[in-house]
């Protein structure tokens, strides 16, 4: 069985990020999954069981100060050498900044067709993309070479299937214009307990509606007692409620959780750009009009300061 | 300095969009705008500009009607614009849509290009990192800041755990995110000078780029079939009656959320 590359995203102290594990169970369904690590030295061994667990059979790993230290050209310029050597089957990235960014390097050096933001990969490489805010949905193959996708976070349920494999160091050989952009500083920014946007099964965001920073509180409150991300509306982040990188948008991230709940959210389609695929939706405003109600499953029309509470406690008693 | 900035038309993303009966973007009975992020990226080349000198040229590849959006982009301060004009471009993919760029791109020989970090139609984000794989030039993306110091850019750039400063020397690509700045608004007498700055017009035998690299010919992947997503149905909509919290955790838990 021809191998599939998969790119590997984990932290910086090395915890395997979910969207791999997802794409490895992709990968198994097209071909013999091959995980590609790029990092700090040591990212490879650090990772290699987890990598094994959702069934990596093999682990390549580029690492070092000069994979580390730069942009993402020296990334693609390693993996492009490793898809030349191997013929892959396909290459799958995640569907974020880096994963895409590699993607569309990695498709140039090759002249071979990119697809971004799959949320399915068939065996005969047709992929399916929503477009458009989530209005359209577009089915799309490439045409020369073999598929290079980056498919989103949440796409599917990763599943384990026990492998055990040999970690192989690539050889890095770069162009001088593959060192141009160099990281100077990393920082590392406080981090509560609660799992990444766009990674998470459950997020809670909160809009205008909300009212300000501290109100905020409620939102996050709700989030922790479901085990969930926060996220917030544009209006919300433009009005200084809310840190930026949680906006969720047509100009922020794209989420699909199994959960997404809207407080004070009108729905816009700036908003909806951002979660209408998510698998149910609950939303809490006090305008009935909202048009957030044209998507949900479950809507109470009333006020969120009394009714987020009220929901906080009952959840409480209940556990 | 010697600035482009990359500027692409796009439909509104505020309103219904689709595709046509090609699979490309619906354009025709589309209202189509400057792409948001491209604001931004202008903005950042005014402030350079005003603080450093220099020139800043608009470069856009797109249809005849695409002549609009120029106009709107140099109406913020720009000096003048390249427009990309072929019937072949028609169905270009990302591949090829960097291949025409980078070659436009040459003949205008940039310290710095800079580009909105996504456009709000493909929303692909892979173009600043294609055309510097290209010319063979630095890509600093996806900036929420941007310094010049001479001959050197700064940028920092948002990740999931913090941020990263990333630094490279001219000529490069830069991205830019909407936290960056506050786009001016044209004013009136910016407006009527965008009327008169000049805009070349470029076709693919100026770029020594073949209608059969381009174009639907010369595309790398193609769109099989595209269809409306069906309309979610509204799901039950309840009033608070002082119970609504509860309410809320009920179905939440008959969904096996709780």
């Amino acid at each position: 069985m021809a191998e599939v590359l998969v790119l590997v995203e984990a932290t910086r102290d090395f915890t395997v990020k979910k969207v791999t594990l997802e794409l490895l169970t992709l990968a198994r369904t097209l071909g013999s999954p091959s995980a590609v690590v790029f990092g700090a030295s040591g990212a490879a061994a650090a990772l290699a069981d987890k990598l094994g667990e959702y069934g990596a059979e093999k682990i390549y790993a580029g690492e070092g100060d000069e994979i580390d230290g730069h942009l993402v050209a020296p990334k693609a310029t390693t993996l492009a050498a490793l898809v030349k050597r191997v013929q892959p089957a396909a290459v799958l990235l995640p569907s974020t900044q880096e994963g895409k960014e590699i993607a569309g390097r990695l498709a140039v050096k090759l002249d071979n067709g990119l697809l971004t933001d799959v949320v399915e990969l068939t065996a005969d490489g047709v992929a399916t993309q929503p477009a458009f805010a989530g209005q359209v949905v577009v089915k799309s193959k490439v045409t020369r070479g073999i598929p290079i996708a980056t498919v989103r976070p949440n796409s599917l349920t990763p599943t384990p299937a026990a492998a055990s494999p040999q970690v192989e160091a690539l050889e890095i050989s770069l162009g001088a214009a593959d060192t141009l952009a160099k990281v100077v500083d990393r920082v590392i920014e406080q981090k509560g307990s609660r799992p990444e946007l766009t990674e998470a099964s459950v997020v809670v965001s909160g809009g205008r509606g909300v009212g300000s920073g501290d109100n905020f509180k409620l939102v996050e409150e709700l989030a922790d007692l479901l085990g969930g991300a926060v996220g917030a509306s544009r209006a919300a982040v433009d009005s200084g409620f809310y840190p930026h990188q949680f906006q969720v948008g047509q100009t922020g991230k794209t989420v699909s959780p199994q959960l997404y709940i809207a407080l004070g959210i009108s729905g816009a389609i700036q908003h909806r750009a951002g979660m209408q695929t998510s698998k149910t939706i609950v939303a809490v405003n006090k305008d009935a009009e909202a048009p957030i109600f044209e998507l949900a499953d479950y809507g109470v029309v009333g006020d969120l300061f009394k009714v987020v509470p009220q929901a906080a406690e009952e959840i409480r008693k209940r556990k | 300095m010697n600035i482009v900035v990359l500027v692409k038309q796009v439909p509104d993303s505020g309103s219904e969009r689709n595709l046509a009966g090609d699979n490309t973007v619906e354009r025709q009975s589309a209202n189509n705008v400057i792409n948001e992020m491209d604001e931004y990226a202008i903005e950042a080349a005014l402030k350079i500009q005003e603080a450093h000198g220099g020139e800043v040229t608009i470069l856009t590849m797109g249809p005849e009607r695409a002549t609009e959006s120029i106009r709107k982009a140099l109406s913020m301060g720009p000096d003048k614009a390249v427009h990309v004009l072929d019937d072949a471009l028609h169905g270009s993919c990302a591949v090829a849509t960097s291949k025409v760029l980078a070659a436009a791109l040459g003949t205008l020989n940039p310290d710095l290009i800079i580009a909105g970090a996504e456009s709000t139609d493909g929303r692909v984000q892979v173009m600043p990192h294609m055309i510097a794989e290209r010319l063979g030039v630095a890509a600093l993306t996806g900036a929420r800041k941007l310094t010049v110091d001479g001959g050197t850019l700064t940028i920092e750039r948002q990740t999931e755990e913090g941020y990263e400063v990333v630094t490279a020397a001219t000529p490069a690509v830069v991205s830019v995110w909407d936290t960056i700045n506050e786009p001016r608004y044209p004013s009136f007498k910016g407006i009527m000078a965008a009327k008169k700055k000049p805009v070349q017009t470029l076709a693919l035998a100026d770029l020594g780029v073949e209608a059969g690299e381009v174009g639907f010919a010369g595309a790398t992947s193609e769109v099989v079939e595209h269809a409306k997503r069906p309309a979610r149905a509204g799901g039950q909509k309840v009033a608070d009656d002082g119970n609504g919290g509860v309410a809320l955790v009920e179905y939440l838990s008959s969904e096996k959320f709780v």
